[in-house]
């Protein structure tokens, strides 16, 4: 079965934590996590309410491969309605989280309600206990992980945990686990500061003893590792260069944006790239990438780990930061790089950790940051509002100071915090937010590459690279090579990664395996884990009804096919040089053919027939 | 021949298949908390490094035994705990100078590496070769050969 079947329930306004058996009929048509969790949440919590009020809930939760030997298999996400976007929230982790909170027994944790004071979430196998947390309120996420791994003396807890933007109200901030593993997306720490929840902390011995057929599943798993293995990205692309492997890549092809997306191409890409990491620096001939490390059961292991360079001005009097931690995956070198026109790493780098230590995703704040530099360079944000910061694009040491200032929530943190739609509305420039349904583009630029906008100006948590990701198709050939400036057949092709990436979501994997995995290579592991029919076709269907669900959910909270959109700049304003250059995006002809293909209305409705052939 | 763990944390990532592979071996079930297999994360220094028992020849733990509960495997070398006889007593986790045998409170014995009867499985699952299982006489040998290598007056070797 490789569920655990059972849900620990935390109600917040009374403090009570109880079990309650997983609905295992959910469970066959949803899988788990990003699935089986927004089903409870449709279930549960009225789609049009505040998502910041008591009646939102919060759900913690893992797919039935989380904590098992199947490589990337320990992934949690975390499920809510989101602030930021007012749609469904759906942000997924790695680390070494989820796994023990399933080695401790639990498929997921439903926080209900708000807590009067401040709280965490002790659990320790089936002994789950709210406790006071008015001593970390007002702590980094590093500092809490470590004020918490010393109260219960106990070297192997896992924590996850929010940070100070989240309790000042910042609308983007992430839930941090294992300090550099972050849900990063959509606010749902935020979510978690307005229940006033610091942190969950978890120890679990019972381990996973109870999978389907364990011999089936041994073999698919092996088998399954020896395709990443001998694949080029998930063998040797990823281990070396992380996924910052695409910062040429991308640049190259004419898809990197720079500057808040005013314009694509970057001068500084190589600076910030892959290789700019693993260069050794001059002043102590180290390099700024140390080894890469691995999130629980993975064999790839692409993540970076890294360090400062001590002479560097951001850290040259900060002991603290001069030593390795979570370092600069591709979209967030973009962000808070290109998009800001910063080509100084050792900044960036610095940046990605304060991002980490108080937990706030680097995409939104880059491009919130960017957004705030294009209107600053327009006279319409000054030093008045910055505290004199010169916020122009390219300026590493007010990135720097003005990140710095965030993180403890002052001068213009309140402002930064908003995200770049309420920012920009604020300052009468509502033009130049570069997001669809309120959330942040990652570093793919839709105007030199037509399918990603498509998948973007669909996807269920506003825009977004890890809803369905092209770029595999249209960039690198995986896994068939389509032409970037094409229209033709990319709303199928949106649709099929959209589908297969709810389905890996929910199984507990990470998405990255799909550089060389197929259904065919998933499928078999799910079927030899789980009960029931896992074949390839129950499998895709399962991925389609997740996403039709979270539609649902968004129709319900006050969406309709006109959010389904891009900002005007990605439709109108051609890319003015490079390999893309004379290029827009062609929405107009990729979508009514995304709403034919999806079985939708011409307005984006899902319709009855739709509805029931996937039992919704 | 006689063949030991060779480990080289330079190269782990922390993935912990080891772990999993070891505790799935010897409980059935995926889960680190009863791996004899451990691997430590250095944060600051970003640094992984995997430890389990290096079946000592003249062991701590069997020598500190009071009722013979730990055997030689002839065929491995490996140091075995029997069951049936550990009275669970811990004075061999004092002996130990290197803190890899350990007191399980699920089994009220000790438990610690036992080379899987000479298929280690924290090997067979290793992704990158940072656990290996080799020829006793030559776990020195990739590090020699790095350290020679260096002392060539071209960088270009292959070998």
């Amino acid at each position: 079965m490789s569920w655990t079947r059972k849900i620990l329930r935390v109600n917040l306004s009374d403090g009570s934590c109880t079990s309650e058996p997983l609905n295992m009929e959910w469970a066959n048509q949803y899988l788990g996590q990003r699935g089986l969790a927004s089903k409870y949440l449709t279930e549960e919590v009225d789609p049009a309410c505040d998502a910041l009020g008591a009646e939102n809930k919060m759900i913690m939760a893992t797919g039935p491969l989380t904590g098992t030997m199947a490589s990337t298999g320990g992934r949690y996400s975390v499920i809510c309605k989101s602030p930021l976007t007012g749609a469904i929230a759906c942000s997924n982790s790695g680390g070494f989280f989820g796994a023990e909170l399933k080695f401790a027994g639990w498929d997921m944790i439903i926080f209900e309600g708000q807590s009067a004071k401040p709280v965490y979430l002790y659990i320790q196998n089936d002994k789950a206990e709210l406790r006071s947390a008015e001593h970390l309120w007002g702590k980094s996420a590093w500092e809490t992980d470590d004020i918490v791994r010393q109260t219960h003396q106990d070297p192997q807890l896992r924590i996850a945990c929010i940070g100070r933007t989240a309790e000042h109200g910042c609308l983007y901030s992430a839930i941090m686990n294992d300090k550099h593993r972050a849900a990063g997306r959509s606010g749902v720490g935020t979510v978690m500061a307005s229940k006033n929840l610091k942190a969950v902390a978890v120890r679990g011995t019972g381990g996973i003893g109870n999978v389907h057929d364990s011999k089936a599943f041994m073999a698919a798993t092996n088998d399954g590792k020896a395709v990443l293995a001998e694949n080029a990205v998930t063998g040797q692309g990823l281990p070396a260069f992380g996924t910052q492997v695409l910062m040429n890549v991308i640049n190259g092809v004419g898809g990197l944006p720079a500057r808040n997306m005013r314009d694509v191409g970057f001068e500084g890409a190589e600076n910030i790239s892959a290789e700019a990491m693993a260069e050794p620096r001059k002043s102590d001939g180290k390099a700024n990438l140390t080894t890469n490390g691995a999130c629980f059961s993975c064999t790839i292991a692409c993540g970076r780990i890294s360090t400062v360079n001590p002479e560097h001005f951001s850290v040259k009097d900060k002991p603290q930061y001069q030593g390795n931690s979570g370092g600069l995956e591709y979209e967030a070198a973009w962000a808070l790089g290109a998009d800001t026109g910063v080509d100084d790493l050792d900044a960036l780098t610095y940046i990605n950790f304060l991002c980490n230590e108080d937990g706030m995703d680097p995409i939104t704040y880059g491009c919130t940051v960017a957004a705030a530099m294009e209107m600053f360079e327009d006279g319409v944000i000054t030093t008045e509002h910055t505290g004199g910061i010169e916020l122009r694009f390219g300026n590493a040491e007010a990135f720097v100071a003005i990140t710095e200032q965030f993180v403890t929530g002052e001068g213009f943190a309140a402002d930064l915090g908003l995200g770049s739609k309420r920012l920009c509305e604020k300052y009468g420039r509502p033009e130049l937010s570069m997001t669809v349904k309120g959330q942040e583009f990652p570093a793919y630029d839709p105007r030199g590459i037509q399918g990603i906008g498509l998948a973007y100006a669909t996807s269920n948590r506003g825009a977004c690279h890890l809803r369905g990701y092209t770029i595999a198709s249209e960039v690198l050939g995986i896994p068939v090579k389509t032409e970037m400036n094409d229209t033709d057949g990319k709303a199928e092709l949106v649709k099929a990664f959209q589908d297969a990436t709810a389905l890996v979501d929910s199984a507990g994997l990470c998405v990255f395996t799909t550089f060389a995995w197929g259904m065919d290579n998933i499928a078999p592991q799910i079927d030899a884990a789980c009960e029931g029919d896992w074949s390839v076709e129950n499998c895709l269907e399962t991925g389609e009804r997740i996403w039709n669900m979270e539609r649902l959910f968004n129709e319900a909270a006050g969406f309709t096919a006109d959010d389904d959109t891009l900002p005007k700049r990605l439709l109108k304003e051609i890319i003015k040089s490079g390999p893309t250059e004379g290029q827009v995006n062609r929405l107009g002809e990729m979508l009514p053919q995304y709403y034919e293909a999806r079985g939708w209305t011409a307005d984006g409705k899902i319709p009855q027939e739709t509805r029931q052939r996937l039992s919704l | 021949m006689q063949k030991s763990l060779h480990i080289d944390p330079g190269k782990c990532t922390g993935c912990l298949q080891c772990e999993m592979a070891c505790s799935y071996e010897h409980t059935g079930t995926f889960n680190p908390s009863r791996s004899f297999i451990k691997v430590f994360t250095f944060h600051h220094e970003g640094r992984f490094a995997p430890y389990t028992c290096t079946q000592c020849d003249e062991a701590w733990c069997v020598r500190a035994c009071p009722v013979d509960a730990i055997s030689i495997d002839a065929a491995t070398g490996a140091k075995v705990v029997s069951d049936d006889k550990c009275v669970g007593c811990k004075v061999c986790t004092i002996a130990c100078p290197f803190g890899t045998i350990n007191y399980s409170q699920s089994t009220g014995k000790v438990v610690k590496c036992d080379l899987c009867g000479g298929d280690p499985q924290c090997a067979a699952a290793c992704p990158t070769d940072a656990i290996t299982y080799i020829d006793a006489d030559w776990t020195g040998y990739d590090r020699m050969l790095a350290s020679a290598s260096k002392s060539l007056p071209s960088a270009e070797v292959t070998a």
